[in-house]
């Protein structure tokens, strides 16, 4: 996967500063303190924190999905735009998301056609012909292992998580996004299905260059996937960089605790460390 | 040779669907565990792992039902028993049960003490509830847990002390077989080798004499067992010491479960993952043959046809393949 560090191309995403407060007075949270990184062309990235430390937070603001409370956030280099809605539907073309749990970003009510439909007509494919849209709709399907004459006139509820998961990467596959963001996708399935939508995944990027950012606290997955790793604690980022600095030398404290805690199996997995 | 603590032979569980489908969840397990030692169960998703858990313990409700095997614990037969005599007799005394998700069962509404009552009066009524909490006061002390938490409400605790809280009430009687199924899962990296940590000590100090361990997670289990048996639709396909099974399977189907492993070690992100293509197979109609033949890159059209069965190598090894253990090994050289 990570043969030789590939070549960063420019910048697609760069947060200085970025902080998010919850609530205020006793109900006060910091979730995210002044946050710097810089996302580039191509690049696979990995927000490695434990529970509760902010990750989904990071996503939900650079998806827009909520307001920033402090810093910028620069998109292709210019500050990020979305205080219209045209402004902010433009940009969604650009940024999709994938979640741990698929069933909860589908509409139920909507059969998977429409939902692979609908992917093609929001990337400007509305006058293609039934036939083009068809072969599109097979050509997705077919690139994460589905059939998709089984899944017409499906629900998404009548498919297992397994298969609902490759149908998330099946849209991206549609919508060729500039960047995606995976909050957590393997989190709910096992290390083969996990392999398998890693492999599609990266696939995926290798044919449009997209930047993956991956939400995780699979510290393994990290290491496999990613060209830069930031290490995430309580709203803040004790440490980024390569993901052989990292996760292989790692220099904070924390780092160095949560990949001693990590089962292995060359090295000595230590359970003295713990209380 | 150790004293035996569970031997199971032959066993044949199924599921009986609303619609009087029969899905063949445990289909002719054996496996013996000696005191002192701990077993893996590695599998995919549906492979059949939680039913084996319930099967072992004897769990028979609706839609489980027995079929036909043995399940021998400590020298004593449970395999004909009905389900209302194996709570009285057997769980909590022979068999310890921790369920899948089992931290989030908890009535959140009662005391942890009470839970703690609740198990013992089951088998034990003479003890005065004063007799019980010094009992558990003392377990917690000996296991690191602070005694405290005793008089709290599951909700009132973390994820990771739940989870040793609910390991420490299933063992309290110190039963014979821990069957524990992804205890750790749900967890945090840290939370879980905590929780490793504890199960390590039940078994140092005898407070469980043998274990099961169920998860996906093969670096876990490395870790944690003596033995690995891996699971496919419904049988075992494999059993071995867990070193032999992690760097040196033989079943194709193992050889695959090992190609997913990713751990955050020097080197190994220079190694192409290998992913096993497909899903396994629908149990209510297995296919015939060999039953990983459909997604076995090695099958031959025979391997379709003839049930394969368990075969013996090594001494203490055990695979289920129509191919020659050297055949394999020299394939998987073959292929890197
Ligand atoms: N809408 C909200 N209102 C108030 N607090 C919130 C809100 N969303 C998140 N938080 C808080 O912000 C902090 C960070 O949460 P976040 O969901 O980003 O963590 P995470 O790293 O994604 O955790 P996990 O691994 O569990 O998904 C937590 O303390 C959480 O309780
Ligand atoms: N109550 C049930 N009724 C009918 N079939 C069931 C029932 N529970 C499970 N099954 C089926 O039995 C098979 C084995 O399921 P089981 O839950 O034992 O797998 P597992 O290996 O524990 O999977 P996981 O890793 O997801 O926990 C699956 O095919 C499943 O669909
Ligand atoms: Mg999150
Ligand atoms: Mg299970």
């Amino acid at each position: 996967m990570a043969e030789m560090a590939r070549e960063l191309g420019k910048s697609v995403l760069k947060g200085e500063n970025i902080t998010k407060v919850f609530g205020y007075g006793k109900t006060r949270t910091e979730a995210v303190k002044k946050v710097n990184f810089d996302f580039h062309e191509g690049e696979v990235i990995s927000i490695v924190g434990e529970s509760g430390s902010g990750k989904t937070t990071i996503a939900r603001m650079i998806l827009g999905l909520i307001t920033i409370t402090e810093g910028t956030l620069l998109f292709n280099g210019q500050p990020r735009d979305i205080s219209s809605g045209k402004k902010r539907k433009e940009y969604w073309k650009n940024i999709q998301a994938v979640f741990q749990d698929p069933f909860s970003s589908f509409n139920m009510f909507n059969k998977i056609d429409d939902l692979l439909l609908d992917c093609i007509n929001m990337t400007g494919g509305k006058h293609k012909s039934d036939k083009e849209k068809f072969d599109m709709m097979t050509e997705a399907c077919s690139f994460v292992n589905l059939k998709y004459a089984e899944l017409t006139n499906k629900y998404p509820f009548e498919l297992s998580g397994g298969q609902m998961q490759r149908l998330m990467i099946a849209r991206i596959f549609l919508l060729k996004p500039k960047i995606l963001i995976a909050d957590e996708p393997t989190s709910m399935v096992d290390a083969c299905s996990r392999a398998t939508i890693l492999d599609m995944l990266m696939k995926l990027r290798d044919e449009i260059g997209m930047t993956i950012i991956f939400i995780t606290h699979d510290i393994g997955l990290a290491y496999y996937v990613s060209d830069s790793v930031y290490i995430m604690e309580h709203g803040a980022f004790v440490e980024a960089g390569p993901a052989e600095d990292v996760i292989i030398h790692p220099k904070a404290d924390y780092t160095k605790r949560l990949i001693s805690d990590v089962p292995k199996i060359y090295g000595e997995w230590d359970l003295s460390t713990v209380g | 040779m150790g004293k035996v603590m569970l031997e199971v032979n032959d066993l044949k569980t199924k599921y009986v669907t609303r619609f009087k489908e029969d899905v063949y969840a445990v289909d002719g397990v054996s496996l013996k565990i000696e005191e002192g030692k701990s077993l893996g169960v590695a599998g995919e998703s549906g492979c059949g792992k939680s039913t084996l858990a319930l099967s072992l313990i004897g769990y028979y409700f609706a839609p489980l039902h027995y079929m036909s095997g043995e399940i021998i614990i400590d020298g004593q037969n449970i395999s004909g028993m009905k389900p209302d005599e194996v709570r009285k007799k057997v769980l909590g005394t022979e068999v310890a049960y921790i369920p899948q998700a089992a931290m989030n069962a908890l009535n959140p509404t009662q005391k942890i003490i009470r839970f703690i009552e609740d198990v013992i009066q089951v088998h034990d009524k003479s003890l005065s509830k004063k007799d019980i909490y010094d009992m558990a006061v003392e377990r917690f002390r000996i296991l690191g847990l602070p005694p405290e938490v005793l008089q709290k409400h599951a909700v009132e605790l973390s994820g990771g002390m739940k989870q040793r809280t609910v390991i420490a009430i299933s063992t309290i009687l110190s039963p014979k077989v821990l069957i524990a199924d992804e205890p750790s899962s749900a967890l945090d990296v840290t939370s879980q080798k905590m929780v490793i940590k504890m199960m390590r000590e039940l078994m140092e100090k005898g407070f469980i004499k043998s274990m099961i361990f169920i998860t996906h997670e093969l670096p876990l289990l490395y870790n944690v067992t003596d033995d690995i048996m891996v699971m496919y639709a419904g049988q075992i396909v494999e059993h071995g010491t867990a070193k032999e099974m992690v760097f040196d399977p033989v079943h194709p189907y193992s050889k695959g479960l090992m190609g997913s492993i990713i751990v955050p070690e020097e080197g190994t992100r220079d190694v192409q993952l290998e992913a096993i293509p497909g899903t396994p197979p629908n149990l209510k109609h297995p296919p015939d043959g060999c039953r990983f033949a459909p997604r076995c890159k090695y099958a031959k059209p025979e391997c379709k046809v003839y049930d394969v069965p368990e075969k013996e190598f090594e001494g203490h090894r055990m695979y289920r393949c129509i191919y020659d253990v050297d055949y394999l090994k020299e394939a998987y050289g073959r292929n890197g």
